[in-house]
């Protein structure tokens, strides 16, 4: 199976998010905002990551 | 001053004292993803527990990710080898079937190599939520 670095990044943070929500909160609407949040953080540090290293190498 | 309850009491409820359940929750969690809340009756939760950390393992399996296995040799791979064990009874299974015995040639067989390690993280994570709702500290 090949998958390209966003992909393997996304499948990641999903399934991590998920884990996240349900152990790091207590009921059930907090689980799925953290894990909401949790995902968005990982992707949209996937993408910031992403242009620093764009700006080190230009 | 001294009649304020402090942070740490107003959000964590008063643990119970140990129990069966708190032994063999956490241990069944770490055995087979989302049992240590299935026996618990968090049916929903479990479901959701088991199906990340399995998928996240096979998906690592799928390509051609690493399992590491018990060495004295590089630290960095000690702690490879404690993370997959995480992974309970999905380890056992893939060593009894010779399961990821590859080399990491190629970037997707690294990828998926971290996806087993962070599986066994994840499903410890699990099983120390297990516990923490066996003793009662959360709902």
């Amino acid at each position: 199976m090949q998958v390209s670095h966003f992909t393997a990044a996304f499948l990641f943070a999903f399934f991590s998010s998920i884990v996240f929500g349900i152990c790091f909160r207590n009921s059930p609407r907090e689980m799925v905002r953290y894990g909401a949040y949790c995902f968005a953080v990982f992707l949209g540090g996937m993408f910031v990551a992403g242009w620093v290293m764009w700006i080190i190498k230009h | 001053m001294a009649d304020t309850p402090t942070s740490t009491t107003q959000s964590r409820p008063a643990a119970a004292p140990a129990s069966t359940m708190s032994i063999v929750a956490p241990a069944l969690a770490w055995l087979i993803p989302g049992a240590g809340h299935f026996v618990q009756k968090r049916w929903i939760r479990g479901a959701l527990l088991m199906f990340s950390v399995v998928a996240m393992f096979m998906f690592g399996l799928a390509m051609k990710g690493k399992i590491y296995q018990q060495n004295a040799g590089d630290l960095l791979e000690i702690l490879a080898f404690v993370s997959d064990l995480g992974t309970g009874g999905l380890y056992i299974l893939s060593r009894m079937m010779d399961l990821g015995l590859n080399q990491i040639s190629f970037a997707t067989a690294d990828y998926g190599t971290k996806f087993i390690a962070v599986a066994g993280l994840l499903n410890i994570i699990a099983a120390v939520d297990a516990y923490h709702i066996a003793i009662g500290r959360k709902d």
